[in-house]
Formats: structure tokens, sequence, C-alpha cells
């Protein structure tokens, strides 16, 4: 997907664009409220991250003008603030939703992933590989014509694969994907999510391959 | 608080007994004042007969062949009758010489002429008062000088005194009395004022410091001024404080922002366990802090808008809905789902921005110790009273600890790896205290904790 | 020496007994352990039902009545003030400068009129008008006379019949005469003429009531003026003879009075005594209380009677009667 962020401070772009680009999705940087404006005009954005602290302006002032261009890409507001009256104006404004600095990429994306599936109900990048059809923001599959709902550990696991067809992740690095830092997850819970997708899969021209010692890798005939 | 306050003798009583002693002066004042003057106007009404008597008998005196003759008129002595039957005694002297009457009463002065003379003495073993006069006939050889006295006991007078003292004291008692009536009236509207501005700081909320407004009499002002400034200095010093965390908060999170991102991204390239573990820790304490900072922002917006409850109509159950809505992505990430029960009335005329705080920080809780592939319930329900529970299916409250839990940045033994400053119990009952109602923790038979708001 | 002394214990009751009384009499039992001496200028007769009532309920008492004329009575009194218990006199004037000079007891004890008191210490308890006594027989043809204008014509157009036969108060001697004239002086100059006249008639002049009407009775005499009129109404109500007038111009009235001595031995039953007459006087039948009550001569128009007042003393004063007898001498003794 395409994202575009708003966010003064360099640093924290950075790490947000690294991060976001580790999940394969595309991620433009603007420093400023004027040239947030430009870039939101030249390109299509699936969503735009937005920060309130702007060196040129609050970020409430972009949300009006990115209203008043009938621009509907949706638009979730980093702040660094966390007082809810703050929030509820920002809602008032034209903000779909909200992360609080700092925030787990998780969260992050799921809260986009939400964003989207409530605005758009689908993304207008639908995956497909050979005769599989997948929407990562509606949450479904489609193999040989037949709709799968998966999980939200299901569909993320497979959007990272289908995002880096043929890369090969190991255990460790599903695991750190897929769970929170926090989480106490065994070896095989991975497995069980590998084993659900197969099983999704089943039929279709996709398969996930076990690379014995290394991890798994998505492959398509 | 009152107990600590040193107690110096009671405003009221030292004005009640001032005010009453003061009554009881001026009512002996009044009686030994009064008593005097009428004395004083008594006693000239006798030397007036007294002297009206000594003028008749002297006029009546004529030389006659060189001898004095006194022929007085009966009327000199009727005029002293009095209702008491006073004892009447008279003397009548020639140049010194008792010429008539009783001897021994009051010797005339010689040389006063035209001038009468009164004096009380004793005679007979009564007190008397005496009137003299003096007067002096030309004859044909020397001069003549013939005195009167004439005396009168004071029978009528003391029966007259004591009419007057009985009177005045029964007045004088009546004016103490009344007074005494006054002065307590007095002094009760007087503390009254000061029991109501007493009454009106005590009712008042825990964090109202708003100046005092109501009209207070004029001799209040100045006590009533220092506590309004006192106030608002109070309040300045909380705000104050409460933008101090605000802005601490604010500060704080840009740069953890940055240094969050960079970990995780950082971990999720890193192989290396010892790596992963420092990192994983780093993150760790990020997430406590930021938690922490946002809890204390909370909750000092909590207290800031409690003392002015917003108040209007408020649908708890379609907040909840859209609560419920922007947190299912969290929910989601753990594997657990939220489900709002309601379909009951459930309008509630509150703060609208407290409420949300208060029914997130409970269902933040919830989802902190709800085990993955479980349903966190938050119901909304109206019996007896308007109440929503958010039940989970975790460990539930350590029962010992159930009442404590509320307490400000009190935390449950078994938090263990869980991240979260305390506050957000703390925050849900403030809430709940500022809108009359109450924060209920009980476990569930069936496993899990049950947090209810009751309003 | 010895003779001497028996001389001397011989003469030392007549020495005591150097009073004259014109009565004296001792009720109840002389051996009775206590005693109460009445000095009186009321004739025995009319106190002594009242007495007799008094000692009925008192067997342990003898009362001694002592009869004097007024004037005599207020300087016994006035000698041996305690020698006597109650002092009964007509002469309201010398009573009343009695108490006022502080010879009688206060009896608090006693309830009684205002009017009829002074100083709760001297009470009265008759009213006895001075009255116009004539002989029936003398006055045949004449015109009864109703006032003293009336009477001083009668014996002006007859002095004939009146010559020498005209009694009247020696004012000098008698107490109460002194106080009828100087009121009657006080009201009207009436009186003046009317002594005047009588002294041209060659008056009679004496010392008591009871005389006067004894010379009237005994026709020595045919007009009395001033004289009381109980004692009168006492002879005229056995003997038709004589008249008795009381002057409708204006009435002199005398009130009674008595007192207890300061002095007295025996202050309850002195006091119980005047409580009795006071009582006697207003409830008492005419066979109990022989003279007129307080009430007898109180007309429709208010009280008439002398007052009870200090003013009485005016004319006892030494200057004025001095004055006063001066006068009443040159009206009355026009002798050759």
């Amino acid at each position: 997907m395409k994202y575009l962020l708003v966010e003064d401070n360099l640093e924290l772009a950075q790490a947000i664009c690294s991060r976001m680009g580790l999940d394969g999705h595309t991620i433009d940087h603007a420093a400023k409220i004027s040239e947030a404006m430009d870039f939101a005009q030249a390109g299509e954005y699936d969503l735009i991250l937005l920060d309130i602290m702007l060196p040129d302006g609050d970020g409430r002032s972009f949300l009006k003008q990115h209203r008043a261009a009938k621009n509907d890409t949706p638009v979730i507001v980093l702040t660094a603030r966390s007082q809810v009256s703050d929030r509820i104006s920002m809602l008032d404004l034209g903000a779909d939703d909200y992360v609080t600095k700092p925030f787990d990429h998780a969260e992050l994306q799921a809260r986009c992933r939400a964003v989207l599936r409530r605005k758009t109900g689908s993304a207008q990048t639908m995956m497909r590989v050979g005769n599989v059809e997948f929407d990562p923001v509606g949450g479904h599959l489609t193999v040989s014509g037949n709709v799968i709902n998966l999980r939200n550990r299901e569909l993320r696991l497979l959007e990272l694969l289908m995002n880096a067809k043929g890369q090969v992740f190991s255990k460790q690095k599903l695991v750190d994907r897929l769970f929170s830092y926090d989480d106490d997850v065994s070896d095989n819970a991975i497995e069980v999510y590998i084993g659900r997708l197969r099983k999704h899969l089943e039929g279709s021209s996709v398969q996930i391959k076990t690379l014995r010692g290394l991890g798994y890798r998505l492959d398509h005939d | 608080m009152t107990e600590d306050v040193l107690v110096s003798g009671s405003l009221r009583n030292r004005l009640a007994m001032i005010l009453t002693g003061g009554a009881a002066v001026l009512a002996i004042v009044i009686f030994v004042v009064v008593r005097g003057y009428a004395a004083q106007i008594a006693q000239e009404g006798q030397d007036n007969i007294l002297s009206a008597s000594v003028s008749s008998i002297l006029d009546a005196a004529v030389l006659r062949d060189g001898m004095v003759e006194l022929d007085f008129p009966y009327a000199s002595l009727s005029m002293l009758s009095t209702a008491a039957d006073d004892r009447v005694f008279y003397a009548i002297y020639e140049d010194g010489v008792l010429l008539s009457g009783y001897a021994g009463l009051d010797m005339p002065q010689p040389g006063q002429t035209d001038e009468k003379t009164f004096a009380s003495l004793q005679y007979d073993g009564a007190t008397v008062r005496v009137a003299t006069g003096t007067r002096i006939l030309i004859g044909a050889d020397v001069p003549r000088q013939v005195s009167v006295s004439v005396a009168q006991t004071q029978d009528a007078l003391s029966e007259t005194l004591n009419r007057i003292s009985r009177n005045v004291a029964v007045f004088g008692a009546g004016f103490f009395a009344l007074s005494t009536a006054l002065s307590f009236w007095a002094t009760s509207t007087t503390i009254g004022q000061l029991s109501r501005l007493t009454n009106s700081v005590t009712r008042r909320g825990p964090q109202d410091l708003s100046p005092f407004r109501k009209p207070v009499p004029s001799e209040m002002v100045p006590l009533v001024g220092s506590l309004n400034s006192l106030m608002s200095r109070l309040d300045q010093s909380l705000k104050q404080s409460e933008d101090f965390i605000a802005e601490a908060a604010h500060r704080m999170r840009t740069p953890l922002a940055t240094v969050r991102s960079n970990a995780e991204a950082t971990f999720q390239r890193v192989e290396n366990p010892e790596n992963r573990n420092s990192l994983r820790s780093m993150m760790r304490a990020i997430d406590e802090c930021s938690r922490a900072a946002g809890q204390l922002l909370d909750h000092a917006m909590v207290t800031f808008r409690a003392e002015n409850l917003d108040r209007e109509t408020v649908d708890l159950e379609e907040m909840l809905r859209e609560l419920v809505l922007r947190m299912t992505p969290v929910a989601e990430l753990r594997d657990v789902a939220l489900h709002l029960e309601g379909g009951v009335p459930a309008l509630l005329t509150g703060d609208p921005v407290l409420l949300q705080n208060a029914f997130r920080n409970l269902i933040d809780n919830a989802l902190k110790y709800a085990p993955p592939d479980t349903t966190i319930v938050i119901r909304v329900h109206n019996d007896p009273t308007l109440a929503v529970d958010v039940l989970d299916r975790g460990p539930g409250f350590p029962p010992d600890e159930i009442d404590l839990l509320a307490g400000r940045f009190v935390r449950g033994s078994d938090t263990k790896g869980r991240i979260g400053s305390g506050l957000g119990l703390t925050i849900a009952q403030d809430v709940v205290l500022a809108h009359g109602g109450a924060l209920v923790l009980s476990n569930r038979s069936e496993g899990g904790a049950c947090a209810t708001l009751q309003f | 020496m010895r003779y001497f002394a028996v001389l001397i214990l011989a003469l030392l009751p007549v020495i005591g007994q150097a009073q004259v009384w014109e009565d004296r009499k001792v009720f109840g039992a002389a051996t009775a352990p206590r005693n109460l001496q009445i000095l009186s200028s009321t004739d025995t007769s009319f106190f002594a039902p009242i007495i007799e009532s008094f000692i009925a309920q008192r067997a342990d008492l003898s009362v001694e009545y002592l009869v004097t004329g007024t004037a005599e009575l207020d300087d016994v009194f006035r000698q041996n003030p305690d020698r006597f218990d109650v002092v009964i006199s007509s002469a309201m004037d010398l009573q009343l400068k009695l108490a006022n000079d502080g010879l009688a007891q206060r009896l608090d004890g006693l309830s009684h009129p205002e009017w009829a008191q002074w100083r709760s210490s001297l009470f009265a308890f008759t009213t006895e008008p001075a009255a116009i006594v004539i002989n029936n027989a003398a006055f045949a043809g004449l015109p009864v006379p109703a006032t003293r204008q009336d009477l001083i014509e009668v014996l002006r157009a007859n002095a004939d019949i009146f010559e020498g036969k005209v009694g009247t108060y020696d004012v000098r001697q008698s107490g109460l005469g002194y106080l009828f004239a100087t009121q009657d002086a006080r009201a009207s100059e009436t009186f003046w003429r009317l002594m005047e006249v009588i002294g041209s008639l060659d008056a009679q002049l004496y010392c008591c009531s009871g005389d006067m009407i004894d010379d009237l009775a005994r026709g020595r005499i045919l007009v009395a003026y001033n004289v009381l009129g109980s004692y009168a109404r006492a002879r005229a109500e056995t003997a038709d003879m004589l008249t008795v007038i009381l002057p409708s111009d204006f009435p002199t009235t005398m009130m009674r009075t008595a007192l207890v001595s300061k002095a007295t031995s025996e202050p309850a039953l002195a006091e119980a005594f005047v409580g009795h007459l006071i009582d006697l006087q207003s409830a008492g039948a005419a066979e109990d209380f022989p003279l007129p009550s307080l009430g007898a001569f109180q007309d429709t128009t208010g009280r008439s009677s002398i007052s009870l007042e200090p003013a009485l003393m005016t004319y006892l004063d030494r200057l004025k009667r001095q004055t006063f007898i001066r006068e009443w001498e040159s009206a009355i003794i026009q002798g050759p």
C-alpha cells in the first residue's frame, strides 16, 4: 500500500519509513504542511499519517484544507498529546483515527487496516498471485472463486509473504512480525498459522514452501 | 480537619456575653439613674409643698401691739396631708426664740431671708424633711425676725419611691430580657453569616477552587477576599502543575516515539538473542513510560474537568459502540474480541469526554489481562440503576486487594509483565464519582474480572 | 419616825389618786391577771355594753374605764402615757396631735377605711354631729330654728326670754368645745355673729355636753349650742321636752377616735379592743353600740365629718389658740 507520512521530526520519520518498508509498504515523507498538500494532490495515497505539531502550522489546518479539497484519502493522526478533547476535535475535523506517540507498529498497522476497511471496504491494491486474489484490507482470500475470511494473524502472515514473493522468512522473523515483543510465543505457533494458510491455499497455484533450517517462502506456479 | 484547629473561645459566646453583660449594666444604670431622678423629683415635690406651707405661715405673721401674731390658715398644714398620713411638725421662732410649735426642730439660720432652706434630719425617731423660711417684720421699734420650720416625715415619699423602684426594676428587667433576646438573635444572625460561608465552602467538591461569589456582609469581605485569593492561587498552582504534566508528557512522547520506532525496526533485523533481549526490555520501558505519561495526563484532565462538569445528555450505548469500534484493532492484535451488549435505554446526563475516558481505561485494563481468543463483554444494563459492566476472562482481581485497587497508583500484585501505571481504575473511579456514581469491582463466578460503573 | 412612815404609806394612794375623775369604773374581776386601762372622754353609760361584750370572751381580763374631759384627758395622757392602754376622745384635734407626736401605737392588723383613720394609729368609730338642742316649751309659739342664722334671729328677737338661758361650751376648758368652735369659725362668719348674740345674752358656759343637757332638762337653760347630738338624743328619747336640731346650713360632725398608747403594756389586748370597737360600730345593734356608727351621718353627698388630717393641729398652735380664745372671749364675755 502507499502511505504519506507528514512528520517534522526526521528521525522519527526515518524510523517509521524503515519499519513500514519492512512490511513491504511504499511510503512518502513530507516534513511540512505545504509539502504534504503538494504530495497529497500529486499522488494517489491509500492513507495519510499526519503529525499534529508541524513547523508551518497545526496538523488540524492541513486536515481542514485536505477535506476542503474533497480529498477523501483516510487520515490517521499521530499525536503526542493524549487529551481526549484534542482527539475529539481532530476526529471532528475529519481525521479517521489517531495513534498516540509512541506507538506499536503493529497497532498502527491494525488501525490503518481498520480505517481502510471502514472507509473503502476493500483496498484498491488487491493482490493477485496466480489464481489467488487477496484483499489485505477486507481480510479475505479468493481461491478459484471461493471466498475465505482470514483471521487477523493469518491475514498479516499472508500479507507479509505475498508482499515479498520468493523471499525466505525465518521463523524468528515471522514471530517478530506477527506477535508483540511482549507476547510469550512458542516456536510452533508460526507452524500453526502456516498450516492454516496452506489449508486455505489448497488447490491454488500458490504454495508456502518450508525451507528446512531457513524458514518459509511463498511460491507460485 | 477541624480537630487540627486551635480553638480560642467562642465568638458567639463572647458576643452574647458582651451584649448580655452590656444589657445588664445598662439595665442597672437605667435603674439607678431613673430611681435617683425620681427620688430627686419626689423630694422636690415634697420640698415645694413644705416651702409653700412655710410661706403661708410666714405670710400670716403680723405685729400687733408689738407682739408677733401668727393666725396662719388651716391650709398651711392641710396641704401637707398625704396618702400615707405623714406626721407633721412645725416650729415658729421669733428672733431665735421658740414662739410656738415643736421644740428642737430646726434652728433658723440668721440673716437668710426670702430663701428657704431644706434639710433632712432625725426628729422624734423618724427621718423628716424640714423647710425653713424667715421673714423680717418691721414694727414701730426694732425689726423682728420670724422664722418658720415645717417638717414632714417621708412615708409617702418612700412609698412613692418604692413604687417607682418596683416599676423601674420591672422595666429594667424587661429591658434586660428584651436585650438578651435581641443579643441572642443578633449573635445568631451574625454567626449565621459565618456558618453560611462555612457551609458553602464545605459543600464544595474537593476540586472546586472557584471563588466564593455569593454576597456577604461587608465585614466578611476581607475574609472572603483572602479566601478567594488563596483559592485562586491554589487553583493556579494546580493548573500550572497540570499544564506541567501535560507539557512534560508531550515533550517526552516524540523522542520516545523515535526511539521506539527505531528499536522496533532494529528488533526486526537483529538476530543475536542478547541484542534482541536488550531491545525488548528497551521497548517495554518505553511503553511503560508512555503509558504512564498518558495516564498521568488523563488523570490530570479528569481532575480538572471534574470541577466543572459539562452536562449534556449522553447515550452510553452509542458512546460505547464507537469506543468498541476504535479499540477493536488493538483487541484484534491480541486475538481478543470486544462485544457490546445493550438494548436498554441508556441516557445519562454527564461529561462525554470524561465518560469516554473512564470506559476506555476500563476496557484497556480488561485488554491487558484478557487471554487470547476470548471475548471482553461490555454490558449496558439499567437494573436497578444504569450501569456498565466490563467483563473479561482474565485472572480476576486478587480478592484481598479488591477494595484498594481503585486507589491512585495501586496495581494488583499479579501484574508482573504487564504494562500499566495503575491509574486506570483511579481515573474511572474519579469520573464516576464526579457523576454521583460508584465503581464496583468484583470477580465473576465463572472466572474473570467484572468492573462496573454504576450511575 | 414609824408613824411618819405609816402616814406616808397611808397618803401614797391618795397622792396616786390625786387625779379627780368624772367617772371611774372597773369591769370584770378586780383580781383578773390582765388589766386594760381605758382613758376616755365618753360617758361610761355609752361604753359599758361595749366593754362588757369585750370582756365576755376574756375571763382573765378586767378593764378600768376612766372618764375625764377632753382637754384634761390630753394633759393626763401626755404626763403618763404608760399608765393607759387605750385613749378614747371626741377631741379629734388633740387625738391627732397625740398620734402625730408619736404617742400612739401603729395598729397594722386592723382594716379600716382610709378616711376614718390616720397613720393606722388613730381610729374613728363614730360620727357625731354638733347640734342645737332646744327646750320645746320655751319655743312654743316661736319658729324652730333650722340654721345658725335662724337661731341668731330667734335669740335676738326674744332676748327677754333667752337672757341667761343660752348654754354653750367653754372652749377654754373643753377640747371638744374648742374643736367645734374652731371648725365652725373655719366654716362661716355666722359663728362669730352667733357668739356675739349668745355673749350678749349672758351665755352659760359648760365643760361638758352632759352638764349642758342636764341643765336643759332641768330648765336652767333653754337653748344649747354645739352640744353633742348623741348625748342629747339619749335624753330626748326619754324626755319629750327637748328637740335636737342639726343645723342645715353647715354640719359640724365630729368622729370619736381611739388610739393605743405607744407605751402600753398590753399592745395585743389594746389592739383587740380597738378592733372590737370598729367591728361593733359597723355591725353592732343599738344596744351593743349605743353611739352613732361611722355611717350614721354620712349623707349621700359624701363625707361631711371633720377630716382626720394634720391641719387639725392648726388651732392647737399656741399663737392661734391665743388669738382664737381672745376673740372668743371678746365675743362671749361681754360682762358689764
